[in-house]
């Protein structure tokens, strides 16, 4: 495999830099940017499910919920270490969720969440001295999701999932064995959301099933804004859409309080008014060439 | 010679609409046959129920000595027989060279090959048929942006690229330029002679069809109606009547 020229290594170099350096800048703020790397994880694994194969789901957020109650319930009964319960925890969480993104993936189950809400929600032990821990934890997962996705994007598998977004009918004519593609996204997805939501569950301290379990106007419906934001269907989209998101979220919650739900409202119109292919989506389309879409010399060889 | 495909007695019928009644035909390997007949007269049906598009209400088909009547349209397509749609079906927001390379032979891809890159032989072969139907210069634009003509030469092109057996074509000429058709016809004699693909071809161009294949069946109303090589075919006044509205 050949390695990116140094230009493409920049924005992850800058990206990478930042977060390292986040908590040290400014550590009143972890909490915050600690989410900030969870919204781009949730955009991500929407997006290779809604943007690149074209199934637009609103109950990705069910694999969170999982991790999430998988892993409270290893963290509260099994008396281990605090890191080896967490550990282990978040370990069970994403295999349940791989699981369940198996079922669903393979045709087997078509059930939204309605499981939840049925164990005490507590996370033993504040997250108090270890916010620093859980801030660099989120952020590694981020930084591993992206290039796995990245991988995953440049092979067949991406091909194939975006064959299935575009035509699925013309993909099984042509033979594809759209399964199992579609069972590995949906395993894929599930897993970064199952681990995801151990750490957001200790973050946090608590589980409302509301917001974990039902495509509510929180995660659930953020992660699908976020990736539409920044272009669904591109690698760097999700990832920028997030960020934006997130930020002027904050914004909105610190210096519009009160307002915050409206604010959000008008910008998810704007979303979807101006950018509905997202701001990548609308610069692909201004710059084609930018993006690769160009024609080599005369095109005169085929008709018109 | 054993036929390549083989249909016999096929009986499809949508509610009380029956569209083919007791059809049978037989196509021998590394010919070109013709399937004709107006509007409504069944052909398009009879596609759908060769390749698994819905299940036959009767009768049997068979393809390289295999029954293949129950099968669904993603193994039939593994087996080697694939069609092209006549409202012509590509990935869209995918370039032509992706086009290409997830149109590889299904058959030969493993678990493995769902983490890996499309190798360099298959790039080159994807680039090669893309030169072979003219369309080389936009490999990197998105099949969505080309015209219908080109979008048609492109699924033809996929087609090829998955190597198959034989193909059934759905109006292959329809909507492409005048002055482009006879380059088409060329290539589709091309891929017929020198990658050994059996064709079956829905035409509704008369001179089209009588130049391309060697053999062709007539359907009409769901019946087969007359079936014979061009001229004979031609010269039946039962086929000229189904054309012309006589009774």
């Amino acid at each position: 495999m050949k390695l990116p020229a140094p230009r493409e290594l920049l924005i992850p170099a800058v990206i990478l830099a930042f977060g390292l350096l986040a908590p040290v800048l400014a550590p009143s703020y972890r909490g915050q940017m600690a989410f900030l790397w969870v919204m781009i994880v949730f955009a991500l694994t929407w997006d290779l499910l809604g943007g690149q194969m074209g199934y637009n789901s609103f109950g990705n957020i069910l694999f969170f919920g999982v991790g999430m109650y998988a892993c409270v319930v290893v963290q509260r009964d099994l008396h281990l270490g605090y890191y080896a319960a967490l550990f282990l925890g978040m370990g069970v969480g994403a295999l349940l969720a791989v699981a369940v993104g198996a079922l669903i993936g393979s045709g087997l189950l078509g059930l939204r969440g309605h499981y939840f809400g049925m164990v005490p929600p507590l996370f033993p032990g504040a997250v108090g001295g270890r916010e620093t821990f859980f801030y660099y934890l989120s952020f590694a997962l981020a930084v591993v999701t992206f290039p796995v996705l990245r991988f995953l994007y440049a092979g067949r598998f991406g091909l194939a999932i975006n064959a299935i977004r575009d035509d699925e009918d013309k993909a099984e004519a042509m033979g594809l064995r759209t399964t199992r593609y579609k069972t590995t996204a949906w395993c894929v997805s599930a897993f970064f959301l199952g681990l995801m939501g151990g750490v957001v569950g200790n973050l946090v301290g608590f589980i409302d099933p509301r917001e974990v379990a039902f495509a509510g106007s929180t995660f659930g419906v953020w992660m699908v804004l976020m990736a539409i934001l920044g272009g669904k269907g591109t690698l760097w989209g999700p990832v920028l859409g997030a960020a934006i998101f997130h930020v002027t979220k904050e914004l909105f919650w610190t210096y519009l309080l009160g307002w915050q739900r409206v604010a959000l409202g008008l910008l998810i119109v704007v979303i979807v008014v101006f950018f509905p292919r997202g701001i990548l989506g609308w610069a692909r389309e201004r710059w084609p060439e930018r993006f690769g879409q160009r024609v080599d010399e005369p095109a005169s060889e085929a008709g018109r | 010679m054993t036929p390549i495909l083989e249909v016999q007695h096929v009986r499809k019928s949508f509610g009380g609409v029956v569209a083919n009644d007791d059809v049978s035909l037989a196509v021998p390997a590394g010919k070109i046959y013709g399937l004709i007949g107006p509007n409504g007269s069944g052909k398009t049906t009879l596609f759908n129920s060769i390749v698994g598009q819905h299940p036959v209400d009767g009768g049997s088909i068979r393809f390289a000595g295999r029954e293949i009547t129950t099968l669904r349209v993603p193994q039939i397509a593994r087996l080697g027989l694939l069609r092209t749609f006549q409202q012509t079906r590509i990935y869209r927001g995918m370039t032509c060279l992706q086009n290409m390379l997830i149109s590889v032979p299904p058959a030969g891809l493993g678990w493995r090959s769902v983490y890996l890159r499309p190798s360099a032989a298959e790039e080159r072969k994807a680039e090669d048929l893309l030169q072979f139907v003219g369309l080389h210069a936009k490999r990197h634009l998105p099949g969505g942006d080309l015209s219908f003509g080109q979008q048609k030469l492109l699924e033809f092109a996929m087609a090829l690229m998955s190597q198959p057996k034989m193909l059934l074509l759905d109006e292959p000429t329809a909507g492409i330029n005048p002055t482009l058709i006879n380059g088409l016809l060329e290539r589709l004699r091309q891929a017929n002679r020198d990658f050994g693909i059996t064709l079956l071809v829905i035409e509704h161009n008369m001179r089209v069809i009588m130049q391309l294949a060697e053999y062709i069946y007539c359907l009409a109303h769901g019946e087969l109606l007359a079936e014979g090589k061009p001229e004979e075919v031609q010269k039946d006044q039962r086929v000229l009547d189904a054309y012309l509205g006589a009774t």
